[in-house]
């Protein structure tokens, strides 16, 4: 038994049959080969599948393809631009050392994304109780602390020119 | 040759892929007509199997195929061992050592919860799953050996009836005359310490693909492992083919810590699944089958006293060690004996004198984890110290400071082999010197100074110190074939694999500076048997010595028959020829520029006459490293116990090492910091929990906790460079270093937080409860 599903991931539109019980995870991995999502604990504690759902960070292991059908997802694979560059939040990792293996990364920039949307400027803090919600065993955190830091300041607006 | 990129900060070049989401894991990979497998795993500690039924599993559309061991038998050969006593070794220490191979999937017999009794093959990893419920398994429950210490015991129940007990393993070494020393000390103190079982817990669990290629009778294993060389051994052995036709890659791998560097079950099963089947097979390891499946570690017990002068000079200390091996002993000598070397570490102790028990259990096989051995005994040997202190009314860090090595004793021999074989020898350091790095970043005397305050104010501040020296880059050897492409681009070819270190730059930047090419130009290659015949792997601290130091030479080699070209080409002498940025050109002669890929053309025959030279730019070295080297480091950890609930803050972190000459200072902090907060972990959160079944009671991660940002403090760090002369380039291993201390570091702080109360911290991890616990009993 599958069920139809329609979504819009990274701006393209798919129109889907899927098993009731695949999780969102899986039909991103599986079905849509978007293999940058990764799975790490598929029990909603790591945060490393974490993508957004309309916007708003989701672990897609705690979630059924099912339940995504008419929302919009991005992955880390819909986050640099289509020039080839990347987006400030990556190239802060990257300046900053926010990432050693690689595993959990897309899970984490992608909470990062939506947390800088709503905290442009958030403090020491903040970040650390953001990224709470996801297990990184390879950095202490420290450098993606300070990568989250240097993406705020870089997408921060311009200060007003003065008159 | 001037050193452009070593010592350099380069940003690491393997980041854009994995920021893009285009790294590429195991799990990333598909093969036409793949078969996903699911395993069923004994739910018993220790029990045999008296019948299997498959036939519910087979009947389930789209199962292909369930296996057991009967059906795979002509591969169940005994998996690889590891830890065999090195001759050096054997000569000086007189260890008694049994080790049974494990059986890749369960004959008749199961030793821990979690290992494989059967397979299942099918066309989705769910349907397969589905299956493996189905197939029922009728086991006699055993007797279960739940602790180490009753499991060592004559009347214990015995886990190999050959054996006639169950240990695996022991030994007695020391120097000196351990006795007469505690017996002329002024102050003894004794206490027994426990490691608990924690470990490396990668993001990415382990996986495996194989595929089997009856044209050419080829296998193909992609395989999340940290030695692609140990796992293609165990396939040679087990399916007989030569070892050219068996060819292991490691992709991308999510963290490794030890974990991956151990043989497993699977490493088999998935390749013979793949031959009996003649279909690709993929399997997936789920959380729950790593927490039970996937190797443990730590799980040790010490009985150790020290002895000393009333004015704080160490006299001796003797030791007794229970390493809980669980159900198979398959890293022999490694674990006991490291943690034996490195007990007394950066201390100045004129005796030692310590037996070590290695014990078999029933739970799940304890290896190598990012410090091996070391975390354990500097626990243990730290703990003892800051009880000395307290009993002879030192401060702790004066105490260190009457004891720690300095660089006027290098090299320093402790009279014990090292786990190689060869003297024990410190070959470069001043452990003394980094103490007081350390006490001088934290502003020590401010730190006690704050800390009389807030005690006034009922906040308990604690702090606490720990150092260690820990043999690093131990041989025998890894290798590098290092070639260039007719552009002059250079490939770097090594059996040290990747899981996150950054070899793609660090090595890049050793290759590039050797041969006088841009870093862009360098492609470093890692895990792939099919790219450098012989290698070892990644664990252990080793790669940067090992491995840097044979790009290093084979560059070298490489730039030699370049210039040699070159000199032909330009008409000049060898002597004159520079290479820088990809060109070469005669000193004195700016106009004489000329293209790298212009040299190489050159000496093709088809294109340049007879050629000037051979069309040759490839060089493979095998560095052999004499013995390890030694790095070393002292962490103070300051932290806040709140008396009420039992929490423990760590409020400060500062760690001053020395690792010798470092490639890349980013990357070698970034290991320091990870290091450290899985040694937090130890310290504050993490255990592998059996009840007394031996059944494990942590199979989630809402059980095993793992550190998240909010458990861990920025981590300070001063960096002391003492290069070794054991290697061209003056490297030492800084992999594991940072896990060695927290535990140690943390564990004094406590204590120190609640002196008043006369809490005996004497293991972790210290979780609330434990610390309320600590603060009843006083």
């Amino acid at each position: 038994m599958t069920h139809s599903i329609r979504v819009t991931v990274n701006g393209q539109e798919h129109a889907r049959a899927v098993e009731p019980r695949q999780t969102l995870a899986d039909f991103l991995r599986e079905d849509l080969d978007l293999t940058g999502t990764h799975v790490g604990c598929e029990h909603g504690v790591c945060g490393a599948c974490t993508v957004l759902l309309d916007d708003e960070p989701v672990r897609a292991c705690l979630m059924l393809a099912v339940q995504a059908d008419g929302h919009r997802i991005t992955t880390i694979e819909g986050v640099a631009p289509a020039d080839g560059g990347l987006h400030p939040i990556q190239e802060a990792f990257w300046a900053r050392h926010g990432l050693q293996c690689g595993y959990c990364t897309p899970g984490i920039v992608m909470s990062t994304c939506a947390f800088l949307r709503e905290r442009p400027q958030p403090s020491r803090e903040e970040i650390r109780e953001m990224l709470a919600g996801h297990l990184c065993r390879c950095t202490g955190y420290h450098f993606i602390v300070e990568a989250i830091e240097a993406a705020a300041r870089a997408l921060a607006p311009p200060p007003p020119r003065r008159p | 040759m001037g050193a452009k990129y070593f010592g350099a900060s380069v940003r690491r070049r393997e980041d854009p892929r994995y920021l893009r989401g285009e790294g590429r894991f195991v799990d990333d990979i598909k093969l036409p007509g793949m078969l996903h497998a699911a395993f069923v795993r004994s739910p018993y500690a220790h029990a045999r199997i008296t019948a299997i039924r498959t036939e519910p599993a087979r009947a389930l559309p789209g199962v292909a195929h369930v296996y057991t061991f009967a059906d795979l038998e002509r591969w169940m050969k005994p998996l690889p061992l590891f830890g065999a006593i090195p001759p050096g070794l054997s000569a000086r220490v007189a260890v008694t050592m049994r080790q049974v191979g494990q059986l890749a999937m369960c004959r008749d017999e199961v030793r821990h919860v979690g290992e494989i009794v059967a397979m299942v093959l099918a066309g989705s990893r769910a349907l397969a799953e589905d299956a493996a419920e189905r197939v029922q398994v009728d086991y006699e429950p055993l007797p279960v050996l739940a602790d180490v210490i009753a499991a060592a015991q004559p009347d214990a129940p015995v886990l190999y009836p050959e054996w006639g007990d169950n240990i695996a393993l022991s030994f007695r070494t020391g120097f000196g005359d351990a006795e007469a020393g505690l017996r002329e000390a002024h102050v003894r103190v004794r206490e027994r310490f426990t490691i608990p079982r924690y470990v490396g817990m990668p993001i990415e669990t382990r996986g495996v693909i194989a595929q089997w290629d009856p044209r050419d009778g080829t296998l193909t294993s992609w395989n999340g492992t940290q030695v692609v060389h140990f796992v293609q051994q165990g396939l040679v052995a087990a399916l007989g083919l030569p070892p050219h036709k068996i060819r292991v890659i490691a992709p991308d791998v999510g963290g490794g810590f030890g974990t991956k560097a151990n043989g497993y079950p699977e490493d088999l099963l998935i390749p013979a699944a793949a031959i009996a089947s003649r279909r690709p097979v993929k399997w997936i390891e789920d959380r729950r089958e790593h927490m039970m499946g996937s190797a443990h570690a730590r799980a040790q017990v010490h009985d150790i006293e020290i002895g000393a002068r009333r004015d704080g000079t160490m006299l001796a200390v003797r030791d007794r060690i229970w390493v809980d091996l669980g159900a198979y002993n398959s890293w022999g000598i490694v674990l006991p004996y490291n943690t034996v070397a490195h007990l007394l570490g950066p201390h100045r102790v004129p005796s030692l004198d310590v037996e070590c028990l290695g014990v078999v259990t029933t739970k799940t096989p304890n290896a190598p984890y990012r410090g091996a051995g070391r975390p354990e005994t500097v626990f243990a040997m730290d703990r003892i110290v800051d009880r000395l202190a307290r009993a002879l009314g030192m401060d702790p860090a004066d105490l260190r400071r009457r004891n720690y090595l300095t660089e006027a004793d290098m090299p320093y021999e402790l009279h014990i082999p090292y786990r190689d074989g060869n003297p024990l020898v410190y070959d470069s350091g001043d452990f003394r010197a980094g103490l007081e790095a350390a006490l001088a970043a934290v502003d020590y005397p401010a730190l006690r100074a704050e800390q009389a305050r807030l005690r006034e104010q009922g906040i308990h501040r604690g702090i606490g110190i720990s150092g260690y020296v820990e043999g690093t880059a131990i041989g025998p050897y890894e290798g590098a074939t290092v070639r260039l492409d007719p552009s002059g681009h250079a490939v770097v070819a090594t059996g040290a694999c990747c899981q996150g270190q950054g070899h793609e730059t660090s090595f890049a930047q050793i290759a590039a500076d050797a041969l006088g090419i841009p870093l862009e130009w360098v492609t470093v290659v890692g895990g792939d048997t099919a790219a450098i015949p012989f290698g070892v792997g990644t664990f252990a601290s080793r790669s940067a010595v090992n491995a840097g130091s044979s790009i290093h030479e084979a560059s070298g080699r490489v730039r030699d028959k370049i210039v040699a070209a070159a000199a032909a080409l330009l008409e000049a002498s060898p002597a004159d020829i520079e290479v820088s940025d990809g060109a070469v050109s005669v000193r004195g002669a700016p106009g004489s520029a000329t293209p790298l890929a212009a040299v190489i053309r050159a000496a093709t025959p088809t294109f340049a006459r007879p050629g000037v030279t051979e069309l040759d730019f490839e060089a493979t070295v095998y560095h052999h490293q004499p013995t390890v080297t030694y790095t070393s480091a002292v962490h103070v950890a300051v932290v806040d116990v709140d008396t009420g609930t039992g929490a423990v803050t760590l409020r400060r972190y500062l760690v001053a090492h020395d690792c010798g000459k470092i490639i890349n200072p980013v990357i070698v902090e970034g290991q320091i910091h990870g290091g450290v907060a899985q040694g937090v972990g130890g310290g504050l959160l993490e255990e592998m929990v059996y009840d007394e079944q031996a059944q494990l009671l942590t199979g989630t991660f809402m059980d095993y906790l793992v550190p998240t940002a909010m458990e861990l403090p920025d981590i300070e760090t001063v960096h002391l460079e003492y290069p070794s002369p054991r290697n061209p380039l003056g490297m030492k291993g800084i992999g594991e270093g940072g896990a060695i201390s927290p535990p140690a570091a943390i564990a004094n702080a406590v204590e120190d937080a609640l002196a008043s109360f006369g809490a005996k911290v004497t293991r972790t991890p210290l979780g609330p409860s434990v610390v309320l616990g600590l603060l009843g009993e006083s």
